[in-house]
Parts: C-alpha cells; sequence; structure tokens
C-alpha cells in the first residue's frame, strides 16, 4: 500500500508568548483514521497546539500542514474540512438547540434543506431532539457538551478536534461522548484530542504524546507506553527503611511518593512475595499499571500551576 | 472581493445575519425605544423648551432639533450596539470563537459586525423618521435621502466604537468613552444650539473633530431642504474618516484577538 499522507503534519513546530515557550519545537504527525491525543499537565502546550491546527493561532516558528495543505497559507481550506469542539462552551445564548446548528451550517455554506435534514439526524444520534427548539441556558452541562459535538459535524469534518471534550461531566455523560467519539472514529474521521484524564486517553487513543513545559516527552501507544515505563504491574507497600533496604536488596526498580511506594514490575506476585517474607512491609498491593503512572512518573507530582 | 491584506469576503454578510436574526428574535424590546424616545424629545424639547426658544435661524425649534434627535439615534444605535454589544458577543458569548472556528476569518467577523452596527443606525433612523414625518416637521422627499445616508454614517460610529472596544481592558471602562465622548458630543455639536453661539475655537473643533457635528449637517440640510458647501465638507469627512475607522477596527481588533 501506498504510504498515505499524514492529516496533520508538524516539523519543529514553536509558539512563544513573549519569552515563554508554550510550544518548543515540537514533531508529530498524525495519520488517517486514528484517534490521536495529546496529554499532559495545565501549561504544556496542548491548547497552543490545538489552535495552532485549527489555523486560529499563528505560528512563531516550525512548518505545520494539516490536509497536505500550510496553514498559514491555506486556513479557509483547511477549517471548511475542521470539526472544532472548544474547551469552553461558545454556543450562542440568543438561539436554540437547532438554530444554533442552523447559523453554524450557513458559515460552512450548506444549503438549507440539505442542513436541516443533516442537523436532524445530528440531534438524532447525540439524543438531544427532545431538546431541539429550548435556549442553550435551559440545557445542561452534558447536553451542551454533547451539542457542542453536534455542531461540530455540521460540516462532515474529516478532522475532528476536541480539547478536553469531557471536562466536568458525570461518568453517564463520559461514556455517551465517547460512545460518539467511537461513531464517529469508525466512519473514517480522524479525532484530535487533549484530556487530562488518562482514563480516558486509553481508553480512546490509538497513538498519544504526553507533554510537558512545551516539549513532546514520549510518543506511542498507549499500552506499549505503559509497558516501557513502567512494566505491566505496580506493587504498593508502605515506606519505611527495611522495606527500601529489601528493594534495593532485590534490585528493583521503585519510587518513593510520601509514605508509600511504588515499585515496577513485571512480576508482581515474586515481589509482593518478597517483600512480606522478608521485609516485614504492613500493606502491600498489587496492581495494574495505568497510563497515570507513566503520566506521573514523566511530568513529576508537584502540582502545575 | 479581496482587499490587499485584509482577507474579507461576502462571508461577511453571515456574521451580519446572525445578528440579524438575534435582533428580530427580540423585536419587541428593539423596536419599540425608536419610536417613544423620538416622541418625547419632540414634546419635551421641541414643543416644551420651544416655546421659550421660539425660532433659530428662522426655523422653528422643533424642526430645528428634529434631524439632531435622527442624528443622535444614528451615532447610538452604531455606537451602542459596537461597544457594549459585540463586547458581549466577543469577551463573554465566545461567538467570534465559535466563528473563526468555521472557514470565516477573524476580519469578516469584525466587518460583519461593523456592517451590522450600520444597519442598527438605518433601521432606528428610519423609525424615528417616519414619526417625524407623522409630526410634520422634515421636508419630503428630501428627508429620505436619511435612510441610505444612516447606513454610512452608522458605518462611521460603528468603526470608532469597535476600536474602543479593542483596546478597552474590561466592559466597565466602555464608560469612558460613552460619557466623555459621546454626551459631550450629544450637546455640542450643533444638536440643540447652533455652533454659532460657542466660544471661536470651541466651533473650529466641533467642525474639525467631532464625528456628531457632520451627521447634523448632512441631517438638517436633508430635513429644511436648505444646502451649503458645508454638506459637501461634512459628507467627504464621513467617508474619509469611516473608512479609516472601519479598518483600523480590524487591525486593532485583530491584535487584540489573535494571539
Amino acid at each position: 500500500m501506498a504510504e498515505r499522507t499524514p492529516v496533520i503534519l508538524a516539523r519543529e513546530l514553536e509558539k512563544s508568548f513573549g519569552s515563554l515557550k508554550a510550544v518548543d519545537r515540537i514533531n508529530f504527525s498524525v495519520n488517517p483514521g486514528e484517534v490521536f491525543g495529546f496529554l499532559g499537565p495545565n501549561g504544556a502546550g496542548k491548547t497552543s497546539t490545538m489552535k495552532m491546527i485549527q489555523c486560529i493561532s499563528p505560528l512563531s516558528g516550525g512548518h505545520l500542514e494539516v490536509f497536505g495543505m500550510d496553514v498559514e497559507r491555506n486556513p479557509r481550506e483547511i477549517k471548511r474540512m475542521l470539526g472544532v469542539v472548544p474547551q469552553e462552551t461558545n454556543l450562542d445564548p440568543e438561539f436554540s438547540v437547532f438554530e444554533n446548528l442552523m447559523v453554524f451550517s450557513r458559515y460552512f455554506d450548506l444549503p438549507r434543506r440539505e442542513a436541516r435534514e443533516r442537523i436532524d439526524t445530528l440531534l438524532e444520534f447525540m439524543q438531544l431532539q427532545e431538546k431541539r427548539d429550548v435556549l442553550i441556558d435551559k440545557l445542561s452541562g452534558g447536553m451542551k457538551r454533547r451539542l457542542l459535538l453536534a455542531r461540530s459535524l455540521v460540516n462532515q469534518p474529516k478532522l475532528l478536534i476536541m480539547d478536553e471534550p469531557t471536562i466536568g461531566l458525570d461518568p453517564q455523560g463520559r461514556h455517551l461522548i465517547w460512545e460518539k467519539l467511537k461513531a464517529v472514529q469508525n466512519e473514517g474521521s480522524t479525532i484530535v484530542l487533549t484530556t487530562h484524564y488518562l482514563d480516558e486517553a486509553e481508553r480512546l487513543c490509538n497513538r498519544l504524546v504526553i507533554m510537558d513545559r512545551g516539549k513532546i516527552l514520549v510518543e506511542g501507544v498507549p499500552e506499549e507506553m505503559v509497558k516501557d515505563f513502567v512494566g505491566s504491574d505496580i506493587v504498593e507497600a508502605d515506606n519505611s527503611p527495611e522495606v527500601l533496604a529489601c528493594l534495593e536488596d532485590m534490585g528493583a526498580r521503585y519510587e518513593v511518593f510520601g509514605d508509600m511506594v511504588q515499585v515496577f514490575t513485571d512480576r508482581p506476585r515474586e515481589v509482593a512475595k518478597n517483600l512480606f517474607d522478608n521485609c516485614n512491609p504492613g500493606r502491600v498491593f498489587a496492581r495494574r499499571a495505568t497510563l497515570e503512572d507513566v503520566f506521573l512518573s514523566l511530568t513529576g507530582r508537584a502540582l502545575k500551576d | 472581493m479581496r482587499i490587499t491584506g485584509y482577507h474579507i469576503t461576502n462571508a461577511v454578510w453571515k456574521v451580519w445575519r446572525r445578528n440579524w436574526d438575534v435582533f428580530f428574535k427580540t423585536y419587541q424590546v428593539n423596536f419599540l425605544p425608536p419610536f417613544i424616545e423620538p416622541i418625547l424629545y419632540l414634546l419635551a424639547i421641541g414643543y416644551g423648551l420651544g416655546t421659550f426658544v421660539g425660532e433659530i435661524d428662522g426655523i422653528p425649534y422643533v424642526r430645528y432639533i428634529a434631524p439632531a434627535l435622527i442624528s443622535i439615534s444614528i451615532m447610538n444605535a452604531a455606537f451602542f450596539e459596537c461597544t457594549y454589544s459585540s463586547y458581549v458577543r466577543m469577551y463573554y458569548q465566545k461567538t467570534f470563537d465559535a466563528i473563526v472556528a468555521t472557514p470565516l476569518s477573524i476580519d469578516e467577523v469584525i466587518a460583519g459586525e461593523l456592517l451590522w452596527g450600520a444597519t442598527r443606525s438605518l433601521i432606528y433612523a428610519s423609525l424615528m423618521l417616519l414619526v417625524l414625518i407623522a409630526f410634520g416637521v422634515v421636508d419630503l422627499p428630501s428627508s429620505l435621502l436619511l435612510i441610505p445616508f444612516s447606513f454610512f454614517a452608522g458605518l462611521l460610529f460603528a468603526g470608532i466604537a469597535m476600536c474602543f472596544t479593542a483596546i478597552v481592558p474590561g466592559i466597565d471602562a466602555l464608560n469612558y468613552p460613552s460619557f466623555l465622548f459621546i454626551t459631550p458630543m450629544f450637546l455640542f455639536s450643533g444638536t440643540f444650539f447652533p455652533l454659532s453661539v460657542l466660544p471661536g475655537p470651541l466651533q473650529v473643533f466641533a467642525l474639525a473633530v467631532l464625528p456628531l457635528t457632520q451627521l447634523v449637517v448632512v441631517s438638517r440640510a436633508l430635513t429644511l431642504s436648505s444646502y451649503s458647501y458645508l454638506v459637501l465638507y461634512s459628507l467627504a469627512w464621513i467617508a474619509v474618516v469611516g473608512i479609516f475607522f472601519f479598518f483600523l477596527a480590524i487591525r486593532l481588533m485583530r491584535r487584540r484577538l489573535i494571539t
């Protein structure tokens, strides 16, 4: 098969605000049909990167192509193929649910009749049909998110960009959004999202990058990243000199977090047994390693803002 | 249409249309004020105060202030639309952010807002004109030219207003231009008394610098069907300054919104 052109291609991409380098010469590419995640603590440069992809924030340096077109030279053509779900709700409070989508479809030059049909389908898909003629103020947080997602699909985008798609939602709301995103992906769209929720990233993303301070720390497939960086499992025990001495003896890879020690391993039973038998560890428990462990070990535990 | 350096196409009318749609959704609150306001002014100032004033330059006082009322209405409609209302759309409702995520450019968003501000002036001036015609205080048919004129005069004030919107730190700061720019103009632009009673330097200032003065000059010429070369000067002033602020507003807004 011929090599497919990437949907997004970033080379030495840079964004600075005064002396602050929000995005510091990063490289990445997003392939057609995949869900690609940007993870990172606050201020990592995720949103700045999203804004450059959306052609609404000029580059400070480097090169960025979307659908093989330069974001600085062809913003209009690129934006025609984008759907954007913003972090902050920017639905139009003056209009009803249906009118919001109608006004939006006008910006994409959709003929009225076609727009009407498409909007009805989208409202159905997002389970908002009953709220069709309700003003935005009257919607719950979850409904607003779903409407934002519906709005981003009005132009049948080839690339969907979502900044924190499930922020502030209850578990039901999050699951519904995830389900819909999977459906959108199955229709062949490419999805790029940022998130703070690592379970969300693990569940949705085919590939992801973890960013911190404007740099990409690591890129890969979630499961492989977990394996490569922390091993398959984690054994946690109380932090005591005895336990630490034991772990040193075993030659185990571990980290101390306050009153707790985390051991990264592929053989959790062995490590746990060893601790119980020889080190008087107090509590011990083993669990599967997650993306959260990768994230924390890479970006540190200190608060970012 | 592609103006060098500005990304403006016919898409501006989609932004304009969004505001138009909202305006007609709430037409009850939008249409009544322009009917009531001129009636109050005509009664209180034109007929009430006018009884003591009598005539100015041989013109009954109520006929003297009628064009001023229209000019003030043109000014207020566009100015307040493109300050407070635009600020709310820009900052609180994030409407501009939502629109630039579509194929439209920020230039088109701002241009659409300015054209809408001008349209609001046209709507208000037209409604007011109806009242003034009913009271028989304006000449016909020349006064009908106020309808197209109000659009271009409105565009001038929309541009000036949008420049303030682009540079204020917060919505409260818009009180400065409202009280220090609009209110003095309301009083000292040949509206309720002729400029000739002002000290010389103030007269020159009003004619050279104050936009409302130009509107009053043109409107009064039309409602009284009496023309002078000053009308040409004022029309040229409005055109030149209007174009200047139209593009300045777009540039300042770009600076504010593109980061």
